[in-house]
């Protein structure tokens, strides 16, 4: 088992029955291998359900809006920058927060796994230290785990959570290496019509089912733009426009907001790597505002800040 | 006077063969691998089929209930007579095959059937397309391990709503015509010799092999004695739903999820009835024109999704449970809410 788990269980029970908080949000195992399940604990007798892995891929920040309460928030580096999001835009206080941080060495990418043996069936996964054993009917390998990376994880920066109160082990050492915005600039080199084209390839699958925007922790509207009825502004059918509008009206929502946590990617079911549009507009607000979103709970995120002594003229 | 249906034989190698012949008479449907799964789509001279997939990501229902279909269209140009009137949008019925159709995937379009075409209401697209298309199955020799098609009145090679349903027999494939249809097909692909015995009984083992390879299973029996009320108030869903996002995903890829919407869409004073695909999941999918939303809470609409499949549509049809066990909800809720758990909670009430 994953060695952060006994530390996770261990806090949370005491936090629970210490009182400091009513309710713990994490994950426990899956029902299916390479899946995960958040899960909510009230019950400190609970907390045995609570698990992780290198597949705790969704970002626990997106249940936290608007709760009410003392809450238990398990938090690997992504998750901790949106709570830092979720802070600075008042979707829930820090003060009602008790932050358990796990370290983070990447999650693994299922579709990366599945794609190496086709279309067979993964039965059983086994983690051990760096590396990963996959078995099927027929079939068994054991590989390295930095080789099957999100894709968002190979190019993180920061594994460790940047707000915690009690960490479930040793922080891991952060990659200054990684080259975070390669596949940007591979796009950016493409002639207008041959990114129209990749564009539109990267989302002839999609199917509307907005499953990239729910799993966003990002995406808390009450009523999102394309649900609204009245005025409608997208028309609601597979019109390639439409489809369209709506990835790219949801990648500016994101702008200066998104901590390229990849759970957008990680819960389209056609695997449409959506991501290539956020990160256009993350690489924009690096470069503009040399910001990177969810660092800290003292700044505004660049676009909704305005200052009358702003520098830059075009906005004074 | 009509013939018997014989079960009927021919080289697997021959498949090519079999697909091309049926090209003259229909389109063909196949499963391809394309952008990273399986799906069904019309091949091209040169393409082959791929039949070692396990099934498709997205059911086949789209092509009997395509995601976003044109029902009618119209004009708002009032120099012109009819305008303001709704005229049906023409569409083709040619002849269809689907060939490699899973056994539950047929049972499924059976299942929406009783939705769309029943005495009180006959939805004439519905209709008209499912029977221009004829299902040849694959039968599952090797099913996933998240497949409980036994446990709902279906399995790895269960015949309902199918017009063939092929035996992969190694080098061999055993076709089963099951309907007037489905004989009419095998002729059309030139698939003439009878099948021996010893064949019929390899391809009898097959499918007794594969249904004892069916390890997970769910209950059913209790829910058509349940009270609706109990399972409506049970204390279970506040658990159940806290994980969802409420996305489309579980909907859009279920082949008995049948919900859809209208819209009119204009452009430059001419228009279309638009019928898209809906989802219980939407928080749009029963808000009133008055503001109000009888489901407007997360937990009411993961709940609206497992009583009608797993209480509503049984009380209603007394059809069985309206799932087939294809298991695509498990295996890609991105969430890992598994309707196998809820149909033992609710079963167990």
């Amino acid at each position: 088992m994953n060695r952060y788990v006994d530390e996770i269980r261990v806090i949370a029970r005491k936090i629970l029955e210490e009182k400091a908080v009513d309710l713990i949000i994490g994950f426990k195992e899956g029902s299916i291998p390479m899946m995960t399940e958040p899960v909510l604990i009230r019950d400190a007798a609970e907390t045995d359900q609570l698990y992780w892995d290198s597949f705790c891929f969704m970002n626990l920040a997106t249940y936290l809006p608007k709760r009410e309460g003392k809450i238990g928030i398990i938090a690997k580096g992504c998750d901790s920058r949106n709570i830092a999001v979720h802070i600075v835009e008042n979707q829930v206080k820090r003060e009602q927060l008790y932050i358990i941080g796990v370290p983070c060495e990447g999650m693994v990418d299922r579709r990366r796994l599945c794609s190496l043996v086709g279309d067979k069936e993964v039965r059983e996964i086994a983690e051990s230290d760096g590396g990963i054993t996959v078995r099927g009917e027929g079939f068994g390998h054991t590989l390295k785990k930095a080789d099957y990376l999100q894709d968002n994880c190979i190019r993180c920066m920061h594994r460790n959570p940047v707000l915690y109160d009690a960490m479930a082990g040793d922080l891991v050492e952060e990659r200054k290496d990684p080259d975070p915005y390669d596949d940007v600039r591979e796009i950016e080199a493409m002639e207008w019509d041959e990114r129209w084209e990749f564009s539109s390839t990267l989302i002839k699958d999609c199917t509307r089912c907005y499953a990239c925007r729910n799993a966003c922790p990002l995406c808390y509207c009450p009523t999102c733009f394309v649900d609204e009825s009245g005025p409608q502004w997208v028309g609601k059918s597979i019109d390639p426009t439409d489809t369209m509008i709506f990835h790219i009206l949801r990648a500016y929502h994101c702008a200066g907001r998104c901590t390229d946590c990849g759970a957008c990617e990680q819960a389209c079911p056609v695997g449409i790597k959506v991501r290539f549009f956020t990160r256009r507009l993350n690489r924009d607000v690096f470069d503009l505002y040399a910001c990177e979103a969810g660092l800290s709970i003292e700044e505004r995120p660049p676009l909704d800040t305005y200052r009358p002594d702003d520098y830059d003229e075009f906005i004074r | 006077m009509t013939c018997p249906m014989t079960d009927k034989i021919f080289k697997k190698r021959e498949f090519a063969d079999f697909l091309r012949a049926l090209k003259k008479t229909y389109e063909v449907l196949v499963p391809v691998r394309e952008q990273g799964f399986y799906r069904f789509k019309a091949i091209a001279d040169g393409e082959e089929a791929d039949l070692r997939f396990t099934n498709t990501r997205l059911s086949p229902k789209s092509f009997v209930l395509p995601q976003s279909e044109r029902m009618f269209e119209f004009t708002l140009d009032e120099k012109i007579e009819d305008a303001h009137i709704l005229k049906e949008a023409t569409r083709a019925y040619s002849p269809t095959a689907i060939v490699g159709i899973r056994p539950c995937d047929a049972k499924a379009m059976r299942l929406v059937d009783v939705n769309f075409n029943n005495p009180e209401f006959r939805d004439p697209w519905w209709v008209k397309r499912l029977n221009s298309i004829t299902l040849v199955g694959l039968g599952c020799s090797e099913p996933c391990s998240t497949c409980f098609c036994t446990s709902v009145n279906c399995g790895p090679f269960h015949e309902e709503g199918l017009d063939v349903l092929l035996f992969d027999l190694e080098e061999y494939v055993l076709a089963r015509p099951l309907t007037e249809k489905g004989k009419g097909l095998l002729q059309s692909g030139g698939v003439e010799r009878d099948a021996d015995e010893g064949s019929r009984n390899k391809a009898h083992k097959l499918r007794r092999e594969a249904e004892e390879r069916i390890t997970s299973h769910v209950p059913t029996d209790k829910l058509g004695q349940k009270n609706v009320n109990d399972l409506f108030d049970a204390p279970f869903w506040d658990d159940v739903a806290f994980a969802c996002i409420n996305c489309g995903t579980c909907t859009f890829l279920c082949p008995t999820c049948w919900c859809f919407d209208i819209q009119d869409e204009v452009i430059r004073g001419g228009g279309d009835r638009i019928r898209n695909w809906d989802s219980c999941m939407f928080p749009l999918f029963t808000l009133h024109a008055s503001g109000h939303n009888p489901r407007a809470e997360k937990v009411q609409r993961v709940r609206q999704r497992f009583m009608h499949k797993l209480k509503y549509y049984v009380d209603k049809y007394k059809n069985g449970v309206a799932c087939v066990g294809c298991g695509r909800c498990v295996r890609y809720c991105p969430v890992n809410i598994d309707i196998r758990e809820v149909f033992r909670l609710m079963n167990e009430l």
